[in-house]
């Protein structure tokens, strides 16, 4: 087992002080993805290119303005990871051929929301991690089709509301378990993060940053357009996400998952679903008490399995 | 300068290694996994300094094949048919990212229903993606112009894409005798790759291929793009001219034979124009006036060199190895848009044939050169003519025949409204 360094996040007063990410972007206020993408960027750096696929932050990079200070390249829905592999093999090869300086050498770093992530990307990033590639992967993961709006996903939990699951008992699919995907491929790293627990986050960023291979990091993003809430709820939706136990901390490394946050006394996960529009069928006009509980069950199961 | 019998494959992996090509990003696919074959060899024995890299699909190929050439390294990668349609997002979006790199495509029939064999759908499906095209009739000519398309794609004024097309089996697993050029002069022909501004750098943040908002801007890079594509006529005599001097080997944009006061002529593309020139020679001999016009270049579409070509020419047959569902042949439809308007322009007749792999006769070039003919004398052609004979379609007959006698057998209904080529 590989010693994993000390952090430097230890609290909030030791997270970086300067906004890399510049302002000013066309996402919707609120956005969840967006904070935790400026969390991300501060402690990556500048010296990154980005590679992105078809969704919300392909926004981001409108010509000609960007508010990165570091490289971009827009790909197509699929095969973002695909690109990272070949900025990533053309840089080796130029250090190895001595036609750039080891200076001029990026981290690559995929970005992509969950529509590519958990579906049309999915055989993509698993090339690239069957091949072992050297990279790092953002998922902002706002579970549906957000750009397009808010169709439902692969990423979307059961019983939302989406565009195009508007009936009474909202989405009938189950969210897919991409941790567990990528997990199985036995990257370098795997974590889960989310924006409103940014020490959390800085840690495995660092973490990841300190690796070769691939890591893979999935960001909860809460998105008040597409779930339906204020924009200045997103912080407390995040932390509910949390403190419920409906977006688990964690993180796969050398083989172990281990929980970077165990939330002792869980919060009801009505506490998350109600400040939510998405999920309001479930309270209106009457309480749908089958589905909160098939929901709270399915919570339950899995913080069993992980407390025991 | 040594000489070697090669197989097509051999000649575009000869071709890629000559160029000194820094990275091949790969996935194989029949009839073109020869190629990547003797390449993963080379690398492997040290015999060239390439990263080679299997894909999972042709669509990430395409992708890693422009992420890495907008990086600043020179790439070479290969497909065919399927492969090349599966690509075909990623064909469209690298050539506006203008990441230039050489890919060889081994022309073969697209399903359904599937086969191996060679036509050119899956190429003239690719027309419009922004990638130059460059068609090659014999092994020599591949791995020649594989060289070329090097020099086509980086030059300043393109800095594009550029696919090599051979067909398969016809030239891929064809062994003709190849002048292989000498690795230094090959070296020093096709030059460093300079890629300017196209790369990632620490040094030097950059944002390739982001959105544009509105159809000014978008309309402004496409048209940048389509302007680039023509400036290759001009870039590609430069470098064949070029090619010439070093290796004696000279290559047009329209390749003529034998069209020297010839009243009539072939128009056609690939490897079975050379059945195209024995018809030519045999029909010579006995008195007509006819030659072959050979496009090497479908993108960008040598529009001026068409028409002197065959300003004097009274009657065309042009044949395709493709079909365009509901309206036909596309060299055909284009070449017809080329002459539009021109005076004295011939009368064009146009025959599809060579699709999977179907061979075309000497018999055949007979009648399409006497259907030409007609047409001249007639002041009109017919109407297009799908080659087919009595005798393969008494062969089609005898296949239905044993699939309905199986069908019976199984005790299935005969299903009258079932359409599909599964059914008959």
């Amino acid at each position: 087992m590989s010693e994993v360094p000390m952090t430097r996040y230890k609290s909030l007063k030791h997270m970086p002080s300067t906004r890399l990410l510049g302002t000013g972007t066309p996402m919707c206020a609120g956005c969840g993805g967006l904070g935790a993408l400026h969390e991300i960027y501060d402690i990556l750096g500048e010296k990154t290119v980005f590679v992105n696929a078809a969704g919300c932050m392909t926004l981001m990079s409108v010509y000609p303005f960007t508010p990165f200070r570091g490289s971009w390249l827009y790909t197509a829905m699929a095969s973002a990871p695909a690109g990272a592999q070949g900025i990533r093999d053309a840089l080796d090869i130029l250090i190895e051929k001595k036609r750039i300086s080891k200076a001029e050498d990026l981290q690559v770093v995929v970005l992509t929301g969950d529509g590519s992530a958990y579906g049309m990307g999915l055989s993509a990033t698993s090339g690239t991690m069957e091949r072992d590639l050297d990279y790092l992967y953002i998922c902002y993961d706002n579970e549906g089709y957000g750009n397009t709006g808010q169709q439902f996903s692969a990423a979307t939990p059961h019983a939302a509301k989406t565009s195009t699951s508007m009936g009474p008992r909202g989405f009938s699919g189950f969210k897919k378990d991409l941790f567990a995907i990528w997990a199985a491929h036995k990257p370098a790293y795997v974590a889960t993060v989310i924006g409103s627990e940014p020490v959390d986050l800085a840690r495995k960023i660092e973490k990841a940053m300190q690796m070769k291979g691939p890591r893979m990091i999935i960001a909860l993003s809460p998105c008040p357009t597409g779930w339906d809430y204020d924009p200045k709820e997103t912080v407390e939706i995040g932390k509910l996400a949390v403190k419920t136990g409906v977006w688990p901390l964690k993180e796969y490394i050398n083989g172990e998952i281990i929980h970077t946050k165990i939330p002792r006394q869980r919060q009801p996960v009505e506490e998350y679903l109600k400040l939510q529009g998405r999920f309001k069928h479930l309270f209106e006009p009457q309480r749908n008490e089958t589905l909160i509980s098939k929901l709270q069950n399915k919570i339950d199961t899995y913080w069993e399995n992980i407390e025991s | 300068m040594t000489r070697q019998l090669l197989t097509g494959n051999g000649a575009a992996a000869w071709g890629a290694r000559l160029a000194a090509t820094d990275y091949i990003p790969a996935f194989p696919i029949t009839p073109q996994t020869e190629i990547i074959e003797a390449l993963a060899n080379w690398i492997d024995y040290g015999e060239m300094d390439t990263r080679m890299v299997t894909m999972e699909s042709e669509h990430s190929m395409i992708t890693a094949a422009g992420a890495a050439a907008a990086t600043g390294v020179r790439v070479f990668s290969a497909t065919s048919s399927q492969g090349l349609l599966y690509a075909m997002e990623m064909l469209y979006t690298v050539a506006g990212w203008r990441a230039p790199f050489v890919l060889t495509n081994v022309s073969r029939g697209l399903a359904a229903p599937i086969t191996l064999e060679s036509d050119h759908n899956d190429i003239v499906a690719a027309r419009d993606s922004g990638f130059l095209q460059l068609h090659c009739s014999t092994c020599q000519e591949v791995l020649d112009n594989t060289l070329i398309a090097f020099r086509l794609a980086e030059d300043k004024r393109v800095r594009l894409p550029v696919i090599v097309n051979l067909d398969g089996f016809y030239l891929s697993f064809t062994r003709e005798p190849v002048e292989l050029p000498e690795a230094s002069a090959a070296k020093e022909y096709v030059g460093e790759y300079d890629p300017e501004n196209i790369q990632f750098r620490a040094s030097a943040p950059v944002s390739q291929a982001v959105a544009v908002l509105g159809g000014s801007p978008y309309s402004y890079f496409r048209y940048e793009t389509h302007l680039a594509v023509q400036n290759g006529l001009t870039v590609f005599n430069e470098v064949a001219d070029e090619f010439a001097e070093k290796f004696g080997r000279q290559y047009k944009t329209v390749e003529a034979y034998r069209m020297e006061d010839a009243e009539l002529a072939f128009v056609m593309m690939g490897s079975f124009s050379t059945k195209a020139m024995e018809a030519v020679d045999k029909l010579r001999d006995s008195g007509w006036a006819i030659g072959l016009c050979r496009p090497r270049m479908l993108r960008p579409f040598p529009i001026k060199q068409f028409q002197e070509m065959l300003s004097h020419i009274k009657g065309i047959a042009v044949i395709d190895q493709n079909i365009s569902m509901g309206m036909g042949g596309v060299l055909h439809t284009e070449l017809m848009a080329a002459m539009y308007g021109q005076p004295d322009a011939p009368v064009i007749s146009s025959f599809i044939g060579g699709l999977g792999g179907r061979d075309i006769t000497m018999e055949e070039f007979f009648e399409m050169a006497n259907t030409a003919r007609n047409a001249v004398e007639q002041g009109q052609a017919p109407s297009p003519r799908l080659l087919y004979s009595e005798n393969e379609l008494r062969e089609m007959r005898k296949l239905q025949s044993i699939a309905k006698v199986e069908r019976d057998e199984l005790g299935q209904s005969s299903g009258e409204n079932s359409g599909g080529n599964t059914h008959e």
